[in-house]
């Protein structure tokens, strides 16, 4: 009888997942059928012409969730350790709710605060001293407008923290005091205990949060749109604006008129599900070429 | 887990029980005229307590898909539908749909320039090479000879345009299209455009920000967000040659102008339009009435509101800077309204 | 000896600043969107209908009860169905069809909001010819299941294998066990889960400008379109008026308190649980 009850459940997420999958498929059978593969590797997007392609969004997606993610897990990891095994526990419950609740911020909040405050600080301070100090690097060269790939990922990082310290802070917590007791007692300091007695234990719960934090980063829409710049181009510099596949969905969707280009941005949601698909099995895989075993 | 039941089915409760009497009308289209039609809404509400209208601003897009789906009672939009979608709409609710213009609004060129504190003039000439990417700094002869004394500055021109599909776009390269050959054959004319440069803001208000914030650039907004945030804008160069700024008045001249050859439906673009003191680019906004309405009592709501909306309503305009209709077109709307079936 | 000990308190500084800076950008936020909006938290903001720009007064009383709505909902159905289906992941799943039923959670909470406000537009409101606040809540609810799903997973997953195999010693069968045992035990961060699960909807937008619409007005039932604070806050935040800007901050701020009082009744209600031996500090 539970079996059955949870199979259920289990089968309902699956369908409700093929069903929005089947919905993007057979809504953009037009521009599938006319654009066919080149719409995965064509850099127009002109609505007004009729010709749509998608590698400007997926490059640009793909890039702000990668710094989004390259800030936001060491930040979050360390930060729920820190919370997990050094804070005393009332301070360490009360900062994670609190922390929790920068979940509940509406996007376009998170938006206006990067806008108004993060793209000054950005332009102002923070962009200077890393050009001065890494500017050889191609990612860093080009003229800054405040607007960027890069301003897009540190506020996404901002966004997605929450949920890579609350779920591995409550992980952490989770691994059984015996373990730890026995390292201590072998003779490791609390670091060393950390790293290689708690941190594996807690291996799984942790790329899970990853995943989580991951997948709202792909999806993020507002808060995206009003720091990314809205430029669909390719640029290999991080401070140069770009655009995003949910930004630009958010941005069009609900003045398209016109069949195809409608279906278009449904194409682009698609093609995102479809980098969420590969991105996601990407990271198994490295997860089970690691840890031989642990199924993710 | 009993408790959790209990308190759920509670919640539920009161989220059901709580009910009005009031007809509720819906809804849904342009962002540039929302603040006056919440405007609108609530003096008709507070006029007539039984009858709410509630109208949410998701675009002029979604205001015309929605009621054509018939998901809302009517929409409203910032740029006509073309005949593909009136024609859409007839074939999907058997009958027509009408157009009614309710206010004006203007777009205007609005710029950050250190060290320049007066109004900048701009012919179509210049405002067209600088969208389409030819001119690129600020001390462009075109853009001199229009200003002789001033002093602009050689740094490079930064454009902003709206990311997102608007009214508010299709206004500007409307004019645009009419003052340029060459736009006209390239980016063309649409809600949403393939920009040869520029950074892309969500909306009036990511535009404004942008252009705030961002020394040496120029973009183009809705004439009331210009003066709610205080950026400086400047003249441009009307059919008539007269550089003009954008302000109720000069917006009105520029429906008036039309208001002669005003199609049946209503259906006009005023851009660039004849007369001394017209503000080149202005636009109506549409309320759009499927002409055929099933619920008796919708239907004269509807008719009542536009009755008043043509009469009272225009004197609440200007206060929230929208220019109101000149009296020809108000005239000529109070006839289509018996069109209402 | 002394290499350890430095690389233990570097270490553990470096996290320290982590959190910090965490913390620091949370107080930051927190407090600037109470900055931004203290001017126009009143009582009026509590009890009265939105008003037009210009006028005084006028509140969001509406959105705040629609929020609730939807938001109860959304819980109905995420919860329950992202339980389960965490359960059964965790405590009933072969090797493949846990490999597929994971894949399709990550690749639901993958999807952006706005198309899933695209989807549940196609598939309810469309059919419905109406906006209603139960589209609203169908779409959050949808929103709400892979958090949930992955939650429940981890949480049940943490639960040592001793205290499963005591209670099956004792007798139970193996859901006897599941319920009265390893759930328990799990609680705490399925209570978690949840809450973040839950704080995370309540701040979405997109999805809800396509479901509910939004109302000037108090909205019957779940059958009519309803406000909602996020899209107010939208609506407001996008305008050019001041005095929106102000109440959205506000609106803002007034969310977060509302998130937070329903976190800590949430803890409170299920307190009473299992008290896991906590392995840190």
């Amino acid at each position: 009888m539970a079996y059955s009850l949870t199979l259920l459940a289990a089968g309902t997420i699956f369908l409700i997942t093929a069903v929005i999958f089947y919905e993007l498929y057979a809504q953009s059978v037009l521009p599938r059928h006319k654009f066919g593969w080149h719409f995965l590797v064509t850099q127009t997007w002109d609505p007004v012409a009729g010709q749509f392609g998608a590698l400007p969004f997926i490059y640009g997606t793909v890039v702000t969730s990668m710094v989004a993610m390259l800030i936001a897990v060491p930040q979050g990891i360390g930060s729920a350790i820190f919370l997990s095994e050094l804070a005393p526990p009332r301070i360490s419950d009360a900062l994670t709710f609190m922390i929790e609740l920068l979940a509940a911020v509406p996007s376009v909040l998170y938006g206006l605060i990067g806008f108004y405050v993060l793209v000054p600080i950005l332009q102002a301070d923070l962009v200077p001293v890393l050009r001065g100090s890494l500017g050889f690097l191609p990612i860093f060269q080009g003229a800054f407008y405040g607007v960027s790939y890069f301003s897009a990922g540190v506020v996404l990082s901002i966004m997605i923290v929450p949920f890579i310290i609350s779920v591995s802070r409550e992980v952490l917590m989770a691994v059984p005091r015996e373990q730890r007791e026995a390292a201590l007692a072998l003779g490791s300091t609390r670091w060393q205990t950390t790293w290689r007695v708690v941190l594996p234990f807690a291996f799984k719960g942790i790329m899970g949060s990853i995943f989580l934090a991951l997948a709202r980063a792909l999806g993020e829409t507002m808060a995206v749109t009003m720091v990314v710049g809205n430029t669909p181009q390719i640029k290999a510099s991080l401070l140069a604006p770009g655009y995003s596949i949910a930004a630009v969905i958010a941005n069009e969707f609900t003045e398209a008129v016109g069949d195809l280009y409608k279906s278009s941005l449904i194409e682009l949601g698609l093609v995102l599900f479809t980098v969420t698909f590969l991105i996601n099995g990407l990271a198994r895989l490295l997860i089970l070429a690691t840890r031989r075993g642990t199924a993710a | 887990m009993r408790k959790i039941l209990a308190l759920v089915s509670i919640l539920f409760a009161i989220g059901v029980s709580v009910s009005t009497a009031a007809v509720l009308i819906n809804g849904a289209g342009a962002t540039f005229p929302n603040p006056m039609y919440s405007k609108w809404f609530f003096e008709y509400n507070k006029l007539h307590p039984d009858v709410q209208i509630n109208y949410q601003s998701l675009g002029s897009g979604a205001g015309i898909q929605q009621v054509t789906e018939g998901t809302v009672d009517f929409g409203a939009t910032d740029g006509p539908m073309n005949d593909d979608q009136i024609k859409a709409f007839r074939d999907k609710r058997g009958a027509g749909v009408l157009h009614f213009p309710t206010v004006l609004g203007g777009v205007v060129p609005s710029y950050n320039l250190p060290g320049v504190t007066g109004e900048l003039n701009f012919t179509p000439e210049a405002l067209a090479g600088i969208f389409l990417g030819k001119i690129t700094k600020w001390n462009d002869p075109e853009l001199a000879k229009a200003n002789p004394g001033v002093k602009l500055p050689t740094s490079d021109l930064l454009v902003v345009h709206r990311s997102d599909g608007s009214g508010t776009t299709y206004v500007w390269v409307d004019f645009l299209c009419k003052v340029s050959p060459e736009w006209k054959k390239g980016p063309g004319l649409g809600t949403a455009i393939n920009w040869p440069v520029g950074l892309g803001g969500k909306g009036n208000d990511g535009v404004s920000g942008l252009i705030k914030q961002t020394p040496y650039s120029i973009g183009y907004v809705e004439l009331i967000y210009a003066v709610q945030n205080k950026l400086p804008y400047g003249k441009v160069r009307n059919s008539s040659g007269s550089f003009v700024k954008a302000d109720l008045a000069s917006v009105t001249a520029a429906a008036n102008g039309a208001a002669q050859n005003m199609p049946d439906d209503f259906r006009v673009s005023i851009t660039n339009g004849p007369g001394k003191d017209v503000y080149p680019i202005a636009s109506f906004t549409w309320l759009l009435i499927p002409e055929k309405i099933q619920d008796a009592g919708k239907k004269k709501i509807i008719t009542d509101f536009l009755t008043w909306m043509l009469n009272d309503g225009q004197n609440l305009t200007e206060a929230l800077t929208y220019a109101k209709l000149p009296k020809a077109v108000v005239a000529k709307e109070l006839k289509a309204i018996s069109k209402i079936q | 000896m002394n290499a350890k000990k430095a690389v233990n308190f570097i270490m553990f500084s470096l996290t320290g600043v982590c959190a910090l800076l965490t913390v620091g950008i949370l107080f930051f936020i927190l407090g600037y969107m109470a900055w931004r909006g203290a001017a126009s938290l009143s009582w009026s903001f509590f009890t009265q209908l939105p008003a037009p720009v210009g006028e005084p007064g006028g509140g969001m009383a509406n959105a705040i009860v629609g929020s609730g709505k939807v938001l109860l909902l959304a819980t109905v159905i995420g919860i329950p169905i992202g339980f389960l289906g965490g359960v059964y992941l965790n405590e009933y799943a072969g090797m493949t069809m846990s490999f597929v039923i994971r894949y399709a959670t990550d690749l639901l909470n993958g999807v952006p909001s706005i198309v899933i406000g695209i989807v549940v537009w196609a598939l309810v409101v469309q059919p419905m010819g109406h906006y209603s606040a139960m589209a609203g809540g169908i779409a959050l609810g949808i929103m709400m299941i892979p958090i949930s799903v992955r939650s429940t997973e981890e949480f049940l997953h943490a639960v040592p294998l001793s205290l499963r195999e005591a209670a099956v010693a004792l007798g139970a069968s193996k859901w006897k066990a599941i319920a009265t045992v390893v759930i328990p035990a799990a609680m705490r961060g399925i209570i978690t889960g949840t809450m973040l699960d839950f704080a995370r909807v309540a701040g979405e937008t997109a999805p809800l400008l396509f479901t509910a619409l939004g109302n000037s007005f108090w909205s019957s039932g779940y059958n009519q379109p309803t406000a909602t604070l996020p899209a107010m806050i939208y609506t407001y935040a996008i305008s050019a008026y001041d005095d929106w800007h102000r109440q959205a901050w506000a609106a803002g701020f007034v969310l977060l308190a509302l998130v937070l009082t329903i976190n800590v009744i949430a803890r409170l209600v299920v307190s009473r649980g299992i008290h896991m031996p906590r392995g840190a500090a």
